[in-house]
């Protein structure tokens, strides 16, 4: 029995009724990041003892029999989360060095959970990107074709998924960030609604868009590693005090006369022509499976990336505003504080960061507020009212996660408004602050490179989304896939 | 907002994120913020007077918790992150002018 391979719920059982232990599983897993992350840099730091030590003690208190969720599981964590001794660097040369001092919240349920904390997983530099190219400290591969990026920002996560370098990985998702990684690389990634899970602790990029979820290798590892996430937390108070249901109580039902909805704004030109082919099977099978198909419309989904581009990157210019050189990460040195602060900044940040930066700074500067941020954040309401109309007519809605399949590493580095457009069906979720999820739904052919479905929920409708997809998860195959690697 | 694309000021920006560019750097995100820029102009279509701005897409106003007195970060674990610090203090370059 190869233990890197199996999921939580598979591997659940065994810890149970201790037919392996906690050790057992984190060495596998380690073991296999040691024979395969040379190629693939899905982790950009690990603490082998410290893992093997965290089992050990889940081992001796007989966590897995006492029914902690998460026993003895192994789950990488994106390197933007604050772990209690371990660096937190963003994939930033700014963060170099800097050890963070307390536990966030997700990090907190986790241990609680019982979860063995395996290691930081590679992602673009403070979560800004699409393919995990533009990290400090070296690119990742997608494990189905190493010339190929895992998507991103969060492509470490997906990568180690989808590899069996983990049983589960947390990410966070801003625009896109968790579920577009994991349609790339052939996983499941779920952006929780704006508010269910707690930031508190997770290096903010844009704090009305950022939302910390799950990647996991199946449907019902996600529902209960989202159950394990969830909760209202006091330090964040943009988290919402509302009950976390057993999200695995929404599996195993039917999806016979849940209405399906269709927007024709996601079914346009542009999209690769077998990744528009997987989706539309995809819908047929649903139909199949019982549902209604409603065809519908966003109108106003033309307009997300430019709002989604203004809006992040002004959140953005002000949240990064914190790294001057002063209390953490690097410093260069200047005669007076601003000189030491440019100098810092400059010489920490990555080329795409600063871009967002100048786009940020610019559009909130005077004379600019009204023109750019403020009508980006009126166009904000016309996005989220598409969705709350549709809602009206549909339980979920389902798209493609991405456009395309994964790209070639390089591809688009050149050009930020062709690496921006990756993210055209994800984003709208994030500015309307409902959930999405990104399951598996088919290959290219050649190269055989995953696909990606993507369904959307009304706000807190997490259950319902679940429900949906590990029914299609339930009679199809694609979720049962690996590269060869 | 469309006159105005063409004359963005990258150094002037550049200073108010505190923000060091090489030449390189500043020639090369002129051209391409400019076409960003461009890209965004897309809005100017929408009709969005009397439309509400969304700050946040849940609802939450004025979330209050009780001021009780709890634990924190020790400052000594504070500290073990600062690039120069003496006494538990932040060393930085000299901000007020001598007198």
């Amino acid at each position: 029995m190869t233990l890197h391979t199996q999921t939580i719920h598979e591997l659940r059982a065994q810890l149970r009724r201790s037919k392996v232990s906690a050790r057992e599983v984190t060495q596998a897993l380690l073991d296999r990041i040691a024979a395969l992350d040379r190629k693939l840099k899905a982790y950009i730091w690990l603490n082998r003892d410290d893992a093997l030590a965290q089992a050990e003690a889940i081992d001796r208190t007989g966590a897995a029999k006492d029914g902690k969720p998460l026993a003895g599981v192994p789950i990488a964590i994106k390197d933007l989360i604050n772990v209690e001794g371990q660096p937190c660097t963003c994939a930033s040369k700014i963060l170099q060095g800097y050890v963070a001092p307390y536990d966030a919240f997700v990090i907190r349920q986790l241990r609680e959970a019982g979860a063995v904390l395996l290691g930081r997983t590679n992602m673009d530099e403070f979560a800004m990107g699409s393919s995990t190219e533009n990290s400090s400290w070296g690119v990742t591969r997608n494990p189905w074709d190493l010339e190929r990026i895992p998507g991103g920002s969060s492509g470490g996560s997906a990568a180690a998924v989808a590899a069996d370098e983990a049983i589960a990985a947390i990410g966070t998702d801003t625009g896109g960030s968790i579920r577009q990684p994991a349609a790339l690389c052939g996983c499941v990634g779920l952006k929780p609604t704006y508010g269910r899970v707690s930031r508190y602790g997770l290096v903010a990029f844009a704090s009305s868009l950022d939302q910390i979820g799950p990647f996991t290798k199946d449907v019902e590892d996600c529902a209960i590693l989202l159950g394990v996430l969830a909760g209202h937390d006091v330090k964040d108070s943009t988290s919402v005090a509302q009950a976390v249901p057993d999200y695995t109580r929404a599996l195993g039902k039917s999806v016979k006369g849940l209405r399906v909805g269709i927007p024709k704004e996601y079914f346009i030109a542009g999209t690769d022509r077998e990744v528009a082919a997987a989706v539309r099977g995809a819908i047929q099978k649903l139909q199949s499976l019982g549902a209604e198909i409603v065809e519908l419309s966003l109108p106003h989904t033309e307009y997300a990336v430019a709002v989604y581009y203004l809006i992040a990157t002004a959140e953005a210019s002000a949240n990064l505003a914190r790294f001057d050189g002063v209390r953490y990460g690097l410093r260069v040195a200047g005669d007076d504080p601003i000189e030491m602060y440019r100098r810092t900044r400059g010489a920490g940040f990555g080329p795409e960061v600063k871009r967002r930066i100048i786009l940020g700074t610019y559009a909130l500067s005077a004379g600019y507020y009204d023109a750019y941020y403020l009508k980006a954040q009126k166009a904000r309401t016309l996005i989220r009212r598409d969705f709350e109309k549709a809602f009206e007519k549909c339980d979920v809605i389902v798209t493609p996660t991405s456009p395309t399949a994964a790209f070639k590493a390089g591809e688009k580095m050149d050009d930020p408004l062709q690496m921006y457009l990756s993210d055209v069906f994800t984003l709208s979720v994030n500015l309307a602050g409902i959930c999405g999820i990104s399951i598996p739904c088919g290959f290219t052919t050649r190269p055989k490179l995953p696909i990606g479905l993507q369904i959307m929920g009304k706000p807190f409708g997490e259950e319902m989304i679940l429900r949906v997809a590990h029914a299609y998860e339930q009679a199809t195959e694609w979720h049962l896939q690996r590269p060869n690697l | 907002m469309s006159e105005k694309t063409s004359d963005i000021d990258i150094s002037y920006v550049a200073y108010l994120a505190r923000l060091g560019l090489t030449e390189a750097e500043a020639a090369q995100f002129s051209a391409q913020l400019k076409d960003i820029l461009k890209a965004v102009e897309k809005l100017n279509e929408l009709d969005v007077t009397n439309v509400e701005p969304t700050a946040h897409a849940v609802p939450l106003t004025n979330v209050l918790r009780k001021d009780e007195v709890q634990p924190s970060i020790a400052s000594a674990d504070v500290m073990r992150n600062a690039p120069q610090q003496a006494r538990g203090l932040f060393i930085v370059p000299k901000i007020v002018e001598q007198g």
